[in-house]
């Protein structure tokens, strides 16, 4: 009987194990596409997404709508919160499946599959950045659409281009901050937990998601420093309420695009060396396969 | 280096991997040296703790050695692991890898973009190696919805997605029915043959399984390699008299009449069989010196007026060889003078619910979309 299996007659395993520049990079680009999928292809197949992450953000936004038309607040204070409401998609996505993530690869069996693998473990984490960025478009996108319109949301932008150019480099910041936490959060293990509980309320309260976040003052300031998603969306709202009655009294949307530019550079740097601490610490003590460690 | 100019397929030089846990240091390996040449399937044989997985771990790139030196095809473990990652692959017994909201195509494709296939190269392998474990039926269900049979036989085909050079087993029927695990061992079988050239290293503590696949085997405790070699060579070094079974129509005068023929070391009877033929049959079990003394039992046999109706010859297990140099089975915990070392103790068998809780979307039984 002949076997199931093909033969693929290939030189030896010393020539299988050259590969060129271009094969490396290849997949590289491949392993992103490839750790992509599964995030992608979930948000078509689990349509609970659709309630646990819309419904009821949709609801948190629409109490602080409520709060601001009680209170007879500036017009523009109901575009802050949707836009704000908008925004918590991606750093949710950020903190629960980037920076949470490879913890619970570990704990699968995945992560000593994905550093086995002949790819740049980096590309792991671009795939799951990627993905994650569909899935939380999709949410993002829905909860503007949705409550722009039902509040009556009346957008003044000048500046297309660099409201465009501000939303990506927020992600690209975002994301740069999920793959550092992500490695930082393997190094922490179960404690990691907890860290994750506490940047969820303080982020968004520090970052002004809900209010302009000029009216923290010196915090507010520290956190435009520090915070992708407080500079961003200072500078998103900026660009998108050009006609506001109060200025907010940040630094300008330009200044903040550079910030953004700097965070992302810095992150993406520490993620990669952190990374490679991490597979060394990893190596030497048998914490990457062993999953008590 | 191999007697061909190919440098061996795993080399192994005083290996030795120490864990720093608290309160005391746990020696996982103690000074393991071992050469597989490439082709060969080549078996680790040892108790849970033996240290099998721990090598196992270096030498897939996993795990540093604390001392000495390994390579795989002449690439470095430690410095290498690009070049090893290229050519290896490996699969785990129990192994829950992957995300259980693909389907098994998904997550094999997944997978083959790792090790840098072209898209339509991964789908048409996935394919191939899908039909291959005899999991056609199932390659549009979801993985979290595999029987632990299929899910290990998926495990089994992402391993061969690069068509590695070396292939590590490790524990690969761990957890499986018997049923399972046979179609797992056959698979691993029928791609050594359809494969030639290439090596596999199987861990496993599953005596007979180490004796159906593997070429050789090293028998592996508390960190240390205490034999090597065929499954045949290792048997021999327990087998230092013949073992028969006789089955005969009659015997008159028991087993004692054979006791005292020469080169008839022992001669036991075993429980007399009714064959449904209105007859009953002896068994005698048999000690000789040598096989050569078998003819002159047969002789006083026939003098006797004995038929015999079957003989079988009796093979010490690798079980028995393990006895022998250990002097304990392997289901038996060490007793208190025999070394300390032991391997890491396996993750806590009670789920921290943190573990998982933070997945959303995870339900029972399925594990996280991403």
């Amino acid at each position: 009987m002949s076997s199931p299996f093909v033969f693929r007659p290939t030189a030896s395993p010393q020539e299988a194990a050259n590969w060129s520049r271009r094969q490396i990079l290849a997949t590289d680009l491949r392993a992103v596409v490839g750790r992509a999928y599964p995030r992608v292809t979930g948000l078509f197949r689990e349509k609970s997404w659709v309630f646990f992450e819309i419904a009821l953000p949709f609801l948190a936004t629409s109490a602080f709508v409520f709060v601001y038309r009680a209170v007879q607040a500036p017009p523009e204070y109901i575009g802050f919160v949707v836009l704000g409401g908008a925004m918590t998609a991606f750093w949710l996505n950020v903190i629960w499946m980037m920076a949470q993530q490879l913890w619970w690869e570990k704990s699968q069996g995945n992560l000593e599959l994905y550093f086995a693998a002949p790819m740049n473990i980096m590309s792991v984490l671009f795939g799951m950045a990627f993905g994650g960025f569909v899935m939380s478009s999709a949410r993002a996108v829905v909860v503007l659409v949705v409550a722009s319109t039902v509040y009556g949301v009346a957008f003044a932008v000048d500046q297309w281009l660099l409201l465009i150019g501000v939303f990506f480099l927020t992600l690209a910041a975002l994301y740069g901050l999920g793959m550092v936490l992500a490695s930082l959060f393997l190094m922490w293990g179960r404690e990691a937990w907890h860290l994750t509980q506490f940047l969820v309320e303080p982020v968004y309260f520090v970052s002004g998601l809900n209010f302009p976040i000029a009216r923290l003052g010196i915090v507010g300031s520290l956190a435009i420093a520090l915070l992708p998603l407080a500079v961003g969306l200072d500078a998103m709202r900026q660009l998108a309420f050009a006609d506001a009655a109060y200025p907010l009294g940040t630094p300008s949307p330009e200044i903040e695009a550079l910030i953004l530019v700097a965070m992302t550079v810095v992150f993406l740097v520490l993620a990669r060396w952190a990374l490679r601490i991490l597979e060394r610490l990893a190596r030497q003590e048998g914490r990457l396969s062993i999953r008590w460690q | 280096m191999s007697g061909s100019s190919q440098p061996l397929a795993i080399d192994v030089r005083g290996i030795r991997r120490v864990y720093n846990v608290k309160p005391t240091p746990i020696v996982a390996l103690q000074g393991v040296d071992l050469a597989v040449e490439p082709g060969e399937f080549f078996g680790l044989l040892g108790p849970n703790g033996a240290g099998k997985t721990t090598l196992i771990k270096i030498l897939t790139t996993l795990l540093l050695p604390s001392a000495g030196t390994a390579s795989i095809f002449g690439f470095d473990v430690e410095r290498q692991t690009k070049q090893i990652r290229r050519i290896m692959n490996m699969v785990a017994g129990g192994e829950q890898s992957g995300y259980g909201i693909l389907t098994v195509r998904e997550q094999l494709w997944m997978f083959s973009q790792f090790y840098g296939l072209p898209s339509k190269e991964g789908w048409r392998r996935v394919d191939e190696l899908v039909d291959a474990v005899g999991l056609g039926e199932q390659r549009e269900q979801r993985v979290s919805t595999l029987s632990t049979g299929q899910r290990q036989k998926m495990n089994f085909a992402r391993g061969l997605l690069n068509d590695p050079w070396i292939f590590f087993l490790d524990e690969p029927t761990l957890g499986l029915d018997v049923s399972a695990a046979r179609s797992v061992r056959e698979l691993v079988l029928a791609w050594k043959a359809a494969v030639p050239g290439r090596t596999v290293l199987l861990t496993t503590h599953y005596m007979a399984e180490a004796d159906e696949l593997c070429d050789r085997i090293a028998i592996v405790d508390h960190g240390r390699i205490l034999a090597l070699g065929t499954p045949d060579e290792l048997k021999k070094r327990v087998q230092r008299e013949s073992v028969f079974r006789l089955e005969l129509d009659r015997l008159d005068g028991g087993p004692a009449a054979l006791k005292r023929l020469p080169g008839v070391l022992s001669a036991t009877a075993a429980a007399a069989q009714d064959d449904g033929r209105e007859r009953q049959t002896v068994e005698v079990n048999l000690t000789l010196e040598d096989d050569a003394a078998l003819g002159t039992v047969v002789g006083a046999l026939a003098g006797i007026g004995s038929h015999i109706l079957a003989l079988r010859k009796s093979e010490p297990s690798l079980e028995d060889v393990f006895v022998e140099l250990v002097g304990r089975g392997f289901d038996e915990e060490p007793t208190d003078g025999e070394p300390a070392n032991r391997e890491p103790p396996a993750p806590d068998s009670t789920p921290d619910p943190r573990d998982t809780a933070h997945e959303p979307g995870e339900r029972e039984g399925e594990q996280a979309v991403v």
